[in-house]
């Protein structure tokens, strides 16, 4: 289960939505181990494509070392489709290379209209997990209780 | 003689999950076949024939090696390599 904030998940749509019909991409960095998406960072779509994703890799290299620094992994790992479900497509499970990620899709379509699915995508097996938004405090809260 | 390798959280199952090997060699390919002696099998997670594989991308210090000189880029003692997934999908 992704336990995220309303407002990211708000922010990763209004990104979304004003990236289309190109794809959007980024992260959620947290501390290392702690399963909690706090800082959204976008990134930028090299590929410049309505069907395709990359990260510009001068930027990834940029911001991975800043987690590093930090103590942070990348916790959510989100993109668009914006022509298909939010549904990871052939693509995005042979270059999953997170697996402690959640791999967050959001559909721009008409028909999907900004719907927004969470995955495990670990060694080319795909596991859809439930989205819960929570207020931050609340988040808190949620986090404890699951680790009594 | 040490350059510092930043091995990817995905590779490291393949390195003891140490997050750095220091190494020694006069380029990256150098690099990636000292790494390979000591940890069998990461090679072929690196290169395909012969090439680096279209999504990891290797850096030495803050430079791709896609926009220097590939595998042939020189490394010298001090220098630090990083491996990393590219992040990309459909």
């Amino acid at each position: 289960m992704l336990i995220i904030t309303p407002r990211l998940i708000e922010v990763m749509i209004a990104q979304a939505r004003k990236e289309h019909p190109y794809e959007t991409c980024g992260i959620i960095a947290g501390v290392e181990g702690s399963n909690k998406p706090k800082r959204l960072i976008p990134m930028q779509n090299v590929a410049q494509s309505r069907t395709f994703f990359q990260f510009d890799s001068k930027q990834q290299l940029q911001v991975w070392r800043e987690m590093t620094a930090r103590g942070e992994e990348p916790i959510v790992i989100y993109h668009s489709h914006t022509d298909s479900a939010a549904y990871p497509s052939r693509e995005d499970v042979l270059y999953a290379s997170e697996p402690q990620a959640h791999y967050l899709i959001i559909s721009t379509t008409n028909t999907h209209s900004d719907s927004v699915r969470s995955f495990r995508i670990v060694n080319g097996t795909v596991t859809e997990e439930r989205i819960k938004q929570v207020a931050e405090q609340e988040a808190a809260l949620t986090m404890r209780l699951e680790m009594v | 003689m040490a350059i510092t390798v930043n091995i990817p959280t995905i590779l490291r199952p393949l390195t003891d999950n140490q997050r750095r090997v220091e190494l020694s060699g006069a380029t990256v390919q150098d690099i990636i076949e000292n790494l390979e002696q000591q940890h069998t099998g990461i090679k072929e997670k690196l290169l395909a024939d012969g090439q680096v594989h279209q999504f990891i991308n290797i850096y030495v210090n803050d430079d791709d090696i896609r926009f220097s000189d590939g595998l042939a880029t020189a490394v010298k003692e001090g220098d630090s390599v990083t491996i990393l997934p590219s992040v990309a999908g459909g």
